[in-house]
């Protein structure tokens, strides 16, 4: 209970990575590959991860980057080349599907148009051989936890694209499977409606405790719903973390920029003393920033900041880097604007707008771009 | 507020509407000719066996026009010749018998080994599948006839599947399948087919193989997948393809001829028997009305059960 609360507690970002929880779903080193010879696609390249149990766990890369195939595999519709898929610690890659105590969202939804909405949602416990009066209760407890108790006679044809959906996840969560995988389930909604099935699937989790493996690739749609992301790339994953770590601590240069919009800059290294380094950005800016673990740097790193971390200031009373403003798009909630560096790099701002209206630049002003310490990120190469 | 428009725009409306009257009249015009012909060829040779079957029969041949039922009692009576004492036409049943079980038989067999047939054709690759189909029809290239006597060369006693199982040491002495049920049923299957993987493997490729994922997903083993999702959902290509196969089975000509030799003739055999040897116009019309009155009564039988298993999901 006190679990309960806690969890319903947390803000949908908080990304509370249940440490200690033990492991639900590993792959280790899977690697798939299809077509053979000359042709073959490497859609998983050697992929270990962890998925802890009751998390709610994204994989998030663009298009192409395997994350339905890594689905594919837990579900048990593919076979690993290489490696082996753990469930709950015994290895399921030789089960069928069918023995997987996993059930799927489907992007389609794949509703069996000649079932009624509760044929489709007791389709899973009848083919598990449950009482008839078990499977009755469970489905009306599932029309209510979706809300569509009011549908529960009609054919799958005559729903609603988000209607569909629900049934889709009913249909899926109805036999309390293990874990839940859902592949890009929201990318056919509209926006209002996609916002309003993100508050939905996370309360769906919260409420049933069950493990969530989600698809996407809108970064912004995993930074809001996950308690961990895996962000993959090519057939590899590149970091695990909670969004607070994917976005604060990107692990190189694909993650940082793939999560947010965020500045790249070169930085010459001065020195290093134990888990820091002294860098100059820019031919004069000097500051101090952590290394990742383990990194021995060259001459040179890349650093990145982010956006909402620069601040922008008259040239004479800044102390960062001189820059000219090239352009400047007004958003409304803030304020975008594009700068230059004198050595030609281009940097990229967001000033959140306040009420009393704050200094604002014009095209063309010379100004100072500055940022605290803190907001220096140090990239592995 | 559409008072000022109105007069504008009902002389345009009625040009449109003018249009389009004379463009069907056109079309109704092209039709014509097809419409009679159809009307004519389908009712026309309706309309005379329908008359025939109620005349009495020529000396020789033909028909004497004088009407009598002679001609329907027939079908089912048998009349000695001698002291006219009436008795069940017991050789008309086991005729009619023969004919609804094998091609009840044929359809059966022809949707079992169909039935994966079109499966393996709608799960090969798209390029793939347009090379299993062109296969599959290979066989109406040839002639009926010419393929029924293949089926016998097969068949008979001194031919491949009997010396072969004689070489092999399967068999002692040749079992006889040619000119029995068994012979006619093997060249109806062979022949019809076809005909009922094309309808299937049509119902199959529309097929949605991600709800096929989706019931493994929800536990279902293979069987399951079979009888709850993938046969509900390719049920008009099951019907078409029966249908397709039943209807001339049961009307089948060359196949039990050929193969039954004479002996075991089904219900068409019957029916040329009278208009050839036999000299009896019109019990030979009387029989193809029975015939023409079981495929009628088989349909609906068939497609209303179906309807009702639709209805039960
Ligand atoms: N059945 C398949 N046959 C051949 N290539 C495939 C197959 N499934 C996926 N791929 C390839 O594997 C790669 C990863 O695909 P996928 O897992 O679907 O990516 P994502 O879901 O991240 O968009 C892609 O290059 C894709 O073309
Ligand atoms: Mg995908």
């Amino acid at each position: 209970m006190q679990e309960a609360i806690g969890r319903a507690g947390t803000p949908i970002n908080g990304g509370s990575a249940q440490s200690g929880s033990r492991v639900m779903v590993e792959a280790r080193a899977v690697s798939k590959h299809f077509g053979s010879g000359e042709q073959v696609v490497k859609a998983l390249d050697a992929v270990s991860v962890g998925i802890r149990e009751g998390e709610f766990f994204t994989l998030l890369g663009p298009s192409g980057c395997g994350k339905t195939t890594l689905l594919r595999l837990i579900a048990g519709f593919e076979h690993p080349t290489a490696g082996a898929i753990l469930l709950d610690g015994a290895d399921i890659s030789g089960l069928p599907p069918f023995r997987r105590p996993v059930n799927t969202v489907f992007q389609s939804y794949a509703l069996f148009p000649h079932l009624t909405v509760a044929e489709n949602i007791g389709f899973g416990l009848e083919m598990l051989g449950r009482p008839k009066a078990e499977i009755a209760e469970t489905v009306a407890e599932m029309l209510q936890m979706v809300r569509m108790e009011a549908m529960r006679d009609r054919q799958t044809s005559q729903l609603s694209g988000g209607q569909q959906q629900r049934v889709a996840l009913a249909r899926a969560l109805a036999p309390r499977p293990k874990v839940l995988l859902l592949d890009e389930p929201l990318s056919a909604l509209d926006l209002k409606l996609r916002k309003e099935m993100q508050v939905e699937l996370k309360r769906l989790q919260t409420e049933t405790g069950i493990t969530f493996v989600f698809v996407t690739h809108d970064q912004g749609e995993a930074l809001a719903m996950s308690d961990r992301i895996a962000v993959m790339s090519e057939g590899n994953v590149l970091q695990v973390g909670s969004p607070t770590e994917i976005y604060e601590h990107p692990a190189d240069h694909f993650v940082a920029s793939f999560i947010g919009e965020t500045n790249f800059l070169t930085a010459a290294v001065e020195g290093v003393d134990g888990g820091q380094v002294r860098l100059r950005l820019g031919g004069t800016l000097e500051v101090r920033a952590g290394l990742p673990d383990g990194m021995a740097p060259g001459p040179s790193v890349t650093v990145v900041v982010r956006p909402e971390h620069l601040r922008i200031a008259d040239r004479d009373a800044g102390e960062g880097l001189p820059a000219t403003v090239s352009d400047v798009v007004y958003l409304g909630t803030d304020t975008h604007y594009h700068l230059r560096l004198a050595g030609g790099e281009e940097l990229f701002a967001r000033v959140q707008n306040r009420p009393e209206g704050g200094e604002a630049w014009r095209v063309g002003d010379a100004v100072s771009a500055g940022f605290p310490p803190a907001a220096v990120r140090v990239l592995r190469d | 507020m559409a008072g000022p428009a109105a007069p504008a725009l009902a002389p345009a409306r009625t040009g449109e509407t003018a249009a389009r009257a004379a463009r069907i009249r056109r079309n109704w015009l092209l039709a014509t000719p097809a419409l009679v012909l159809l009307l004519l060829a389908a009712s026309g040779p309706l309309l005379v066996v329908v008359v025939y079957s109620v005349l009495e029969p020529g000396e020789y041949s033909g028909v004497v026009w004088e009407l009598s039922g002679e001609g329907w009692f027939r079908v089912l009576f048998h009349r000695d010749i001698f002291d006219d004492t009436l008795s069940l036409a017991d050789a008309h049943l086991t005729i009619f018998w023969r004919s609804a079980s094998i091609s009840l038989l044929t359809t059966a067999i022809t949707l079992v080994l169909g039935f994966p047939t079109a499966y393996f054709i709608a799960t090969r690759p798209p390029t793939q599948r347009m090379l299993w189909l062109f296969l599959v029809t290979i066989p109406f290239w040839t002639n009926l006839l010419i393929r029924t006597f293949a089926i016998m060369e097969v068949i008979r006693n001194e031919g491949i599947l009997n010396s072969w199982a004689m070489k092999l040491g399967l068999i002692q002495a040749p079992i006889q399948i040619l000119y029995t049920d068994t012979a006619v049923l093997i060249g109806m299957v062979y022949v019809y087919l076809p005909l009922m993987v094309l309808p299937l493997y049509a119902a199959m490729e529309r097929l949605d193989f991600r709800l096929v994922e989706a019931a493994y997903d929800l536990y279902a083993s293979r069987w399951r997948v079979l009888t709850r999702v993938i046969v509900p959902l390719v049920r008009p290509g099951i019907v078409a393809g029966s249908i397709l196969v039943f209807i001339p089975s049961l009307g089948a000509y060359v196949t039990p001829r050929v193969l039954g030799g004479g002996k075991n003739m089904m219900i068409s055999n019957l029916i040329e028997l009278q208009f050839g040897e036999g000299r009896n116009w019109p019990l030979g019309a009387a029989l193809s009305m029975t015939l023409l009155a079981f495929v009628m009564v088989a349909l609906l039988v068939y497609v209303r059960n179906m309807s009702k298993v639709e209805r039960r999901g």
